[in-house]
C-alpha cells in the first residue's frame, strides 16, 4: 500500500544553479518567475474554476428563490431557504427517510464488509491450510465480477426469498443491504497486506502463553489494525452511497428508497421545477461526504490500489 | 533481553487450555440457536413455495455452520466462513443463475410454472353471469403494509345473507370465512383487527390493480371487484382440458399450445397468443442464436460493445491526461499552499457520484441547462448521439480528473529526486526529463490503477443511466440508445418496461461476464498481486 503525504516532497533536494548571478534585474527575475512558477498558478486557477464552478452553481441554485435555474446568475439576488423547506416538507418525497435509509445501507454494507474481510484476512495471513493459495487466487478473480452483472438473478432471488422472509424481499431496506453483501470480502487484500506487516513473533508469543487463536486475533492483532479498519470502513461507507442499479430495481416503495434512487426519481418527474429542490438535497448530501473526504484524502490512493475505485 | 519461551507466568504456566470462556460459550449457543431457528422457520416455507435451490443452500449453510463452529478443528474455516457464505449466496449463485436463465425465456409473462400460468389464465377469465352472487366489499391491507402497493385483502359480506358471514381473501387465494374480530355496519365490514381498511380515495387510487384481482372460489369460479364497494362471484370463461393439454373457452373455442417466438403460449386460431401469460421454459441456445444471427440485434449489440470500449478507454485517458498534467504543474516546491490546492481540486471527486451525474444531466439540458445558459447557446446536447457522447465524456472528465491528479501526485512524489537530478546533470532539459524519465517511471506505478479504472468504467452503469438513460434513441434503435453501454443495454432489456426479455438479457450478461473476465485477465497480468501470494 503506497500512502502519500507531503513529507515526501520535503526530502527532495533543491538544486541550486551555482552559475546564477547573485543579483538579477527585477524584470528578468519576474520573467523567470512567470515561465517557471507563475504559469503553474494560472493552470491551477483555471482548473480550480473548472472544478469549483459547478459546485458553486448548485449551491447558488439551492438558495435561489426561483427554483428553476433559468434565473441565470450564480449568486442569487435574494437568498432564500424555500428550496430547503420544500425539501423538508416531504411534498416531493420523504427526504429524511431516504437519508436515513442511505445511512443504514452504507453502515450495514461497510460493517459487514470490514468484519468479513478482517476475519478472512487473518486466516489468509496467519493460518496455513490446504487450498489457501488457490482460495486467494479465486477470491481475486471472482471479485472482478461486480454483482450488477447479475442484476436479473438478484432480482429473482429476492422476489423468491421475500416470499419466505418478508423482511428481506424487494422494496425492503434490509433486503437491499443483504443483496449488496456479495462483495463482503472486497477488502481482504488491503487488510491482509497490513496484517502481513505485523511481526509474527507477536502472536507466536501469545500462543506460547496459552492464548487461543481467537484471543490472538481479537486481543493481539485487532488492536494493531484499528487505523486501517477505521479508514476502510469509512471508504466502504462512502463507496455505497452512489449504488444505483440494484437500488432502482429493488426499491420501488418511496419509503424504502435511498438518496440515489429517491432523488433521481424526484428530479426526473419534473426536471425544470425540481432542480432547485434537488440542489438543496445535493448540498445536504455532498457536504458531509466532502468533509469526510478531506479527512480521508491521503488514504484514497492506497484504498483504490486494492480495487475500491469510486465512481 | 534474552529470548525466553515462557513469557508471563515464568515457566509456571498451566497446561495449555484452549477452552472457550463461559461468555464465549453463551454467545456460541445463542448464535447456533438462531441459525437453527431460522432453518426451522424457513424450511417448511421453502418447501411450500418450491424453492428447492434455496432449500438446499440454507440446509447446506446451516449444516456447515454447525459443523465448523462446534468442533475445535477447521480453524481457518471459522474465519473464512462468514465472508465466503455471503460471497457464495449473493455473488456466485447469482452468476450461476444468470447463466441458467440465459437458456430460458424468462420474462414478465413467463416467470412461473405452466401450472401457475394455467391457473392465472383461468382465474383471470372470471366473468359475471346472470345470478352471480353479489358482495359488499371492503379493501384492506395488513397493518404496516402499503396502501398503494398492497398486498390487498378483500373483506366480503354477501348481500341478502342473513347470517352476515364475513369472507376474505387476497389475489390468487381461495376465499375463506373470516373468524377474527370484525366491526360491521349495513352489511359492510367497517373495521378489522390487525388490518387497515382503505378509504374510498385510497381505493380509487389503486382501482385498476383491484380490477385485475381475482379471489378463487373452487376451480372454475372466483370473486372479482365490481365498483369501489362491491364484488361479484363469477364463472371462469376458460377451462383447462388436461387430456389434450389445451384451454377451452365457454363457447367451445379451443386454444392449443403453440410456439410464438421462443416461447409456448396458448394460441388462438390465428396462431397468435390468445393470452399474454406464458411460462418459464428452456429455449436451448436460442437467445445466443438471436444475439449472433439476427442482424439487427447483432449490430446494436456490437454498437454497444464498441461504444463501451471507447467510453471506458477515453474516460481513463482523458482523466489521466488532465490529472497527470495538473500533477506535474502543481508538484513544484515553489508553489505555495499545495495542500490547499489539493483540497479544493479534489472537490469534484468528493461529491458523491450520483449527485454529480444528476447535476450535470441538468447542466446539459437544452432549455434551462447551465451550459447553454452560460454560453448563450441553444444546443440539444443530450438529443444528438455525438454531442451526447461528448457530454458524457466531459462529465466523466470533471468527475474523474481529481482522482488521477491525486494518484499522479503521489506517484511523482515517490520518484526519487536523485533520478531527475542525475538526468539534469547529464544535460537533460526540463521537458525531456519529464517525458523520458518521469513519465515512464510514473506509468509503471499507475498502470495497474489505469487498468482498474478501465475495468470499472467498462461497467459504469451510473454514468450512462443518470446522464442520458442510454439515449437519444434514433429510429430503428429499439433495444439500444445511442449512448447505451452493454450493462445499461442489459438493464433496458431486463427492466426497461416494454418488451421485457430477461432470458435474452441474461445471455447478454453472460457475454459481458466473458468480456469482464478478459479485462480481469489483463488486470491480473498488470498487477503484481499474484506475486504477493505468499
Amino acid at each position: 500500500m503506497s500512502q502519500t503525504s507531503d513529507s515526501g516532497s520535503v526530502l527532495e533536494v533543491v538544486v541550486v544553479d551555482p552559475t546564477s548571478p547573485k543579483h538579477k534585474s527585477s524584470a528578468q527575475h519576474r520573467r523567470r518567475w512567470w515561465t517557471e512558477v507563475g504559469w503553474r498558478y494560472i493552470v491551477g486557477a483555471v482548473m480550480l474554476v473548472f472544478a469549483g464552478f459547478p459546485i458553486l452553481y448548485v449551491i447558488g441554485t439551492s438558495l435561489n428563490p426561483v427554483g428553476s435555474v433559468t434565473a441565470g446568475s450564480i449568486i442569487p439576488k435574494t437568498l432564500t431557504l424555500s428550496n430547503y423547506t420544500t425539501l423538508f416538507s416531504g411534498q416531493k418525497g420523504p427526504f429524511w427517510r431516504w437519508y436515513l435509509n442511505t445511512l443504514i445501507v452504507c453502515a450495514f454494507t461497510a460493517v459487514t464488509q470490514i468484519v468479513a474481510s478482517t476475519l478472512a484476512a487473518y486466516a489468509f495471513s496467519r493460518l496455513r491450510f490446504k487450498g489457501r493459495r488457490g482460495g486467494m487466487l479465486f477470491l481475486l478473480l471472482i471479485m472482478m465480477f461486480p454483482n450488477i452483472l447479475s442484476m436479473i438473478a438478484i432480482y429473482t432471488i429476492f422476489t423468491q426469498l421475500g416470499q419466505v422472509f418478508p423482511g428481506i424481499g424487494l422494496s425492503t431496506v434490509l433486503g437491499y443491504c443483504i443483496a449488496l453483501t456479495g462483495g463482503a470480502l472486497g477488502q481482504v487484500w488491503l487488510i491482509k497486506g497490513t496484517l502481513d506487516t505485523v511481526p509474527k513473533e507477536l502472536d507466536e508469543a501469545a500462543i506460547i502463553d496459552g492464548a487461543t487463536h481467537f484471543q490472538v486475533f481479537s486481543q493481539i492483532l485487532l488492536p494493531t489494525l484499528v487505523p486501517i479498519i477505521a479508514v476502510t470502513t469509512l471508504l466502504g461507507f462512502v463507496g455505497v452511497i452512489s449504488e444505483f442499479l440494484i437500488g432502482t430495481i429493488f426499491l420501488t416503495d418511496n419509503n424504502s428508497k435511498t438518496l440515489a434512487v429517491g432523488l433521481y426519481g424526484m428530479l426526473t418527474t419534473d426536471k425544470s421545477n425540481n432542480f432547485g429542490i434537488f440542489a438543496a438535497g445535493a448540498v445536504l448530501v455532498a457536504v458531509p461526504v466532502i468533509a469526510l473526504f478531506q479527512f480521508l484524502q491521503k488514504y484514497i490512493v492506497g484504498g483504490s490500489t486494492s480495487g475500491a475505485v469510486k465512481g | 533481553m534474552t529470548p525466553t519461551k515462557t513469557v508471563g507466568d515464568g515457566g509456571q504456566a498451566p497446561p495449555r487450555t484452549r477452552d472457550t470462556s463461559t461468555a464465549g460459550l453463551i454467545v456460541k449457543i445463542i448464535f447456533l440457536g438462531a441459525v437453527l431457528a431460522i432453518a426451522v422457520y424457513a424450511v417448511p416455507l421453502l418447501i411450500h413455495y418450491k424453492l428447492w435451490l434455496w432449500l438446499v443452500l440454507i440446509l447446506l449453510a446451516g449444516g456447515a455452520i454447525f459443523f465448523i463452529y462446534t468442533t475445535k478443528r477447521f480453524i481457518p474455516g471459522k474465519y473464512l466462513f462468514p465472508g465466503t457464505l455471503l460471497l457464495v449466496l449473493f455473488l456466485i449463485v447469482p452468476i450461476i443463475l444468470t447463466v441458467r436463465y440465459s437458456f430460458t425465456n424468462l420474462g414478465d409473462g413467463s416467470r412461473g410454472s405452466k401450472e401457475d400460468a394455467i391457473a392465472n389464465i383461468v382465474t383471470a377469465s372470471v366473468q359475471q353471469t346472470a345470478g352471480s352472487p353479489l358482495y359488499n366489499m371492503a379493501v384492506a391491507v395488513e397493518n404496516g403494509d402499503s396502501v398503494v402497493d398492497g398486498p390487498f385483502i378483500l373483506f366480503l359480506i354477501e348481500r341478502d345473507d342473513a347470517s352476515q358471514t364475513v369472507y376474505y381473501g387476497g389475489e390468487g387465494d381461495e376465499l375463506a370465512s373470516y373468524q377474527g374480530d370484525v366491526d360491521k355496519a349495513d352489511g359492510q365490514v367497517t373495521a378489522v383487527d390487525g388490518y387497515q381498511l382503505l378509504t374510498s380515495l385510497e381505493i380509487n387510487a389503486i382501482y385498476t390493480s383491484l380490477q385485475e384481482m381475482t379471489v378463487k372460489v373452487g376451480d372454475n369460479s372466483g370473486i372479482k371487484v365490481n365498483g369501489p364497494k362491491a364484488a361479484f362471484q363469477g364463472q371462469a370463461t376458460v377451462t383447462y382440458d388436461e387430456a389434450n393439454d389445451q384451454l377451452v373457452g365457454i363457447d367451445g373455442t379451443i386454444y392449443p399450445i403453440g410456439k410464438v417466438g421462443n416461447s409456448d403460449y396458448f394460441v388462438g386460431a390465428d396462431g397468435k397468443p390468445a393470452f399474454t401469460q406464458s411460462w418459464l421454459q428452456g429455449v436451448g441456445g436460442q437467445n445466443y442464436t438471436d444475439l449472433f444471427n439476427n442482424s439487427n440485434i447483432r449490430s446494436q449489440f456490437l454498437g454497444a460493445f464498441v461504444w463501451t470500449f471507447f467510453f471506458a478507454l477515453l474516460s481513463v485517458l482523458l482523466t489521466f491526461a488532465v490529472g497527470f498534467f495538473l500533477a506535474l504543474t502543481l508538484n513544484d516546491d515553489r508553489i505555495k499552499g499545495k495542500k490547499l490546492w489539493r483540497s479544493f481540486l479534489l472537490l469534484p471527486y468528493a461529491v458523491p457520484g450520483f449527485i454529480s451525474l444528476l447535476i450535470w444531466q441538468n447542466f446539459w439540458n437544452r432549455d434551462f441547462g447551465m451550459i447553454n445558459n452560460l454560453f448563450g447557446l441553444h444546443v440539444d446536447w443530450l438529443g444528438d448521439p455525438n454531442l451526447a457522447k461528448f457530454a458524457i465524456l466531459f462529465t466523466q472528465l470533471w468527475m474523474g480528473f481529481p482522482y488521477m491528479f491525486i494518484v499522479c501526485t503521489g506517484a511523482l512524489q515517490s520518484i526519487p529526486g536523485d533520478v531527475k537530478e542525475a538526468a539534469q546533470i547529464d544535460g537533460s532539459t526540463g521537458l525531456s526529463t519529464t517525458f523520458r524519465i518521469t513519465m515512464p517511471l510514473l506509468l509503471i506505478s499507475v498502470a495497474p490503477l489505469l487498468v482498474a479504472s478501465f475495468a470499472f468504467n467498462f461497467n459504469n452503469f451510473n454514468a450512462i443511466q443518470l446522464l442520458t438513460k442510454g439515449g437519444p434513441f434514433l429510429p430503428g434503435q429499439y433495444a439500444r440508445g445511442s449512448t447505451d453501454i452493454l450493462i445499461s443495454m442489459i438493464y433496458r432489456q431486463a427492466f426497461g418496461g416494454s418488451g421485457v426479455n430477461q432470458g435474452f438479457a441474461s445471455a447478454m450478461s453472460v457475454i459481458l461476464f466473458v468480456l469482464t473476465g478478459v479485462i480481469a485477465a489483463i488486470q491480473f497480468r498488470g498487477t503484481r498481486k499474484l506475486e504477493e501470494l505468499a
